[in-house]
């Protein structure tokens, strides 16, 4: 009878805690919402028209909606990264990150479904892809595969996130039973989400980009540096406006790690540029619209070079210690590592993977107002939630959130 | 023993369906016809019964919203029947009158524009290479000197990359081979769209509108019928026309003969005596696709 009322105060304070902060904390809450009102003004006009308000037709049929989902996934997948050094080697400083970084991929994981919501043409059958009640095509469809991982790793991470804060409240210690084979279970479930999204180009023979087996490793690698470097910059900034304690030692360690993987991702990117030019068959077309541009069309090239250079900066600045070991050089690493990846997996990945068509023409595909509007909005609901959350749990993590005085204790 | 567990629940689910849609006409203000819309399932899955009033609704849907009487068929495949094409490359001369037949034929939007006939004038130096293909080509007479013309629609592969993608299963191989798309359960991903080869799968990215005039009113379920807007749609080698043994619009209208078409399941079909004694030609083979639908040189 006690642990229901105490999930009761727990669900009570969190929420009421979600209503009090200081101006800022309205402030950035009520821009967040501002952006989810433009996002949702913009996808009621195409819910209105159909997806002709993107850019995206029959050549390229795939766009911005779909890379912002890729990428996102990468992000959460990431989250794995903060958890394997922390529990299966009890490694203290980092334990209050790893908090953070599922908090992260909840977050990552709510946009995910959101920009597949607002890809599909038929919203309103969403049931028909629901196990048992609609007709889920698995396990043939690696879509049906996607679906069912992600929602397994949301729920996870949404339980161990939730057991751990509601501990934390109630002033006990959690069951290692619980959580740590929840926890191990959910480090090959991250790399699952990230190779069932890879896979799900990658089997495609009909699209040769994708159609590389080096293309889950390099999503997995990529991922791996630009979750974290996502969340170095969040915790400074937690720090900041927080008593969150957390050690220089494990923001560097993290940033050491993300300099390796950064490292990996730029050999990978280059052994598929390699095998493309060297061995110049007629699949070369994807690689070089990509890079030097074809028949006069130049879109992507600076992208492409710019996510390279981006990568190759900030592998350097967080390699060296001296340069990871600066505040400044740090943050720009992360800021570049996370330009470099977004652009890879928004338009270096999606586009040419789909330019040319298969009977060869060149559709030059940019975003329109509203697919950046409504994912605009869909990073709204992302922060969003990773703020509302972070509003409940760092209070607990620090002890000033607890079970209300008076209760008796547990 | 599965798929009869697996047809009980449905029907069960089905049957909670049909008193559900009623119930939640009343509650949402919705018409009862789009709560059922909203609340049907797949072809695969309908009862005889249930085809019957969905065919009603739809046929009552498309007057209202074209203003003209439209039959949708449900006609089975044929028992010993499997569909196949071959078109000669050496007689087209890329008219694209294929292509205006097959519009004219399988109720496509007009505006926005699809065709399910892609022409692809190539260069006669560079052989069957789409990456100097030129689908847009416009001169006054065709055909154009140093050039020749391959006109791509679905090829119906046996081993079809697109029905492997589907995450609901709502494009399908039917027995005589044809490949069909449930346009009331498509979502609308566009799996299949990055799955195909041979960018012969269409979607509707707005509200599809064709004048009441140009409406071809005889359809079938899995064919020409009138799409909604936001799901996918490609040729179906004119189901509506072949299951009642008529050719396919594209094959009756092309003016050189190039195109062939027939069972491949008897062996004396023309078809068969094409692929038997022609130079045959299959697009992308190395994909491994297996499809029904071949090219070849006939002179």
């Amino acid at each position: 009878m006690y642990s229901l009322r105490a999930l009761r105060h727990f669900v009570l304070d969190s929420i009421g805690h979600i209503f009090q902060g200081n101006r800022y904390y309205f402030a950035w809450v009520g821009f967040l919402l501002v952006l989810i009102a433009a996002g949702a003004a913009a996808y009621l006009g195409q819910l209105r028209d159909g997806l002709i308000v993107t850019h995206m037709r029959d050549q390229v049929s795939w766009g911005f909606y779909i890379g912002n989902f890729t990428f996102l996934v990468g992000v959460a997948a990431a989250a794995i990264m903060l958890v394997i050094p922390a529990y299966v080697y009890d490694w203290e400083p980092i334990r209050e990150i790893t908090i953070l970084g599922e908090v992260l991929a909840i977050s990552a994981l709510v946009m995910c479904l959101c920009f597949v919501m607002v890809d599909i043409g038929r919203p309103d059958r969403f049931w028909h892809i629901m196990p048992l009640v609609g007709r889920l095509n698995f396990p043939t469809s690696l879509l049906a595969w996607d679906v069912i991982v992600l929602n397994i790793y949301l729920l996870l991470n949404w339980f161990v996130v939730t057991y751990l804060l509601y501990c934390g409240y109630t002033k006990r210690h959690y069951v290692k039973a619980i959580v740590l084979p929840l926890v191990l279970f959910s480090i090959p479930m991250a790399v699952s989400i990230h190779s069932v999204t890879a896979f799900l180009f990658n089997g495609l023979a009909a699209r040769p980009f994708w159609n590389s087996a080096i293309l889950a490793p390099r999503f997995l690698a990529s991922a791996f540096c630009s979750g974290p470097a996502i969340l170095l910059v969040l915790l400074q900034i937690l720090r900041k406006v927080t008593n969150l304690k957390i050690k220089d030692e494990a923001i560097f360690k993290v940033a050491e790690l993300m300099a390796y993987t950064m490292g990996f991702t730029l050999f990978l990117t280059m052994a598929e540029v390699f095998k493309e030019f060297y061995s110049n068959t007629e699949h070369l077309v994807y690689t070089k619209y990509l890079w030097f541009g074809l028949q006069g069309h130049h879109t992507l090239v600076p992208y492409a070079w710019g996510s390279v250079a981006c990568g190759l900066a900030a592998f350097l600045l967080l390699l060296i210690p001296r340069t990871r070991h600066n505040w400044v050089g740090l943050n720009i690493g992360c800021v570049l590592i996370y330009a470099s990846v977004y652009i890879e997996k928004g338009m270096g990945l999606i586009i040419p993977g789909l330019t040319p068509d298969p009977l060869g023409e060149i559709y030059v595909y940019t975003p329109s107002a509203t697919e950046i509007l409504v994912a605009a909005g869909i990073f709204g609901i992302g922060f969003l939630v990773f703020t509302l959350m972070l509003k409940v749990a760092v209070p607990i993590m620090l002890g000033e959130l607890t079970v209300t005085p008076g209760q008796p204790a547990p | 023993m599965k798929t009869a567990t697996l047809k009980s629940r449905r029907r069960f689910l089905g049957g909670a369906a049909a008193t559900m849609a009623g119930a939640m006409a009343t509650l949402t203000g919705c018409g009862r016809n789009e709560v059922e819309a909203f609340l049907q399932h797949n072809f695969r899955e309908l009862s005889k019964d249930e085809l019957r009033q969905v065919v009603a609704r739809l046929e009552q849907d498309a007057k209202r919203k074209y203003g003209k009487e439209v039959r949708i068929g449900t006609e089975p495949a044929q028992q010993g029947v499997v569909f196949g094409y071959a078109l000669d490359l050496s007689r087209c001369i890329g008219c694209r009158r294929c292509a205006k037949a097959c519009v004219k034929e399988n109720n496509p939007s007009r505006d926005p524009q699809i065709e399910w006939i892609r022409v692809l004038q190539l260069n006669k130096d560079e052989g069957v290479d789409v990456s100097h293909a030129d689908p847009y080509y416009n001169p006054e007479e065709v055909p154009q000197e140093g050039h020749f013309y391959m006109p791509v629609q679905c090829h119906q592969c046996r081993n079809a990359p697109c029905t492997k993608v589907c995450p609901v299963g709502a494009t399908w191989q039917e027995p005589d081979g044809i490949v069909v798309v449930d346009y009331n359960w498509c979502i609308g991903c566009r799996y299949c769209m990055a799955a195909c080869p041979y960018g012969a799968r269409r979607f509707n990215w707005g509200e599809p509108a064709i004048k009441a005039e140009d409406i071809n009113p005889v359809t079938h379920y899995l064919g020409n019928r009138p799409r909604p807007k936001g799901v996918v749609e490609k040729c179906t080698f004119c189901i509506q026309r072949t299951r009642k043994g008529l050719y396919p619009a594209c094959v009756e209208i092309c003016p050189t003969g190039s195109r062939k078409f027939g069972n491949l399941a008897d062996p004396k079909s023309e078809i068969r005596y094409i692929l038997e004694n022609k130079r045959v030609f299959i697009f992308k083979e190395d994909l491994n696709t297996k499809p029904k639908f071949f090219y070849f040189y006939g002179v």
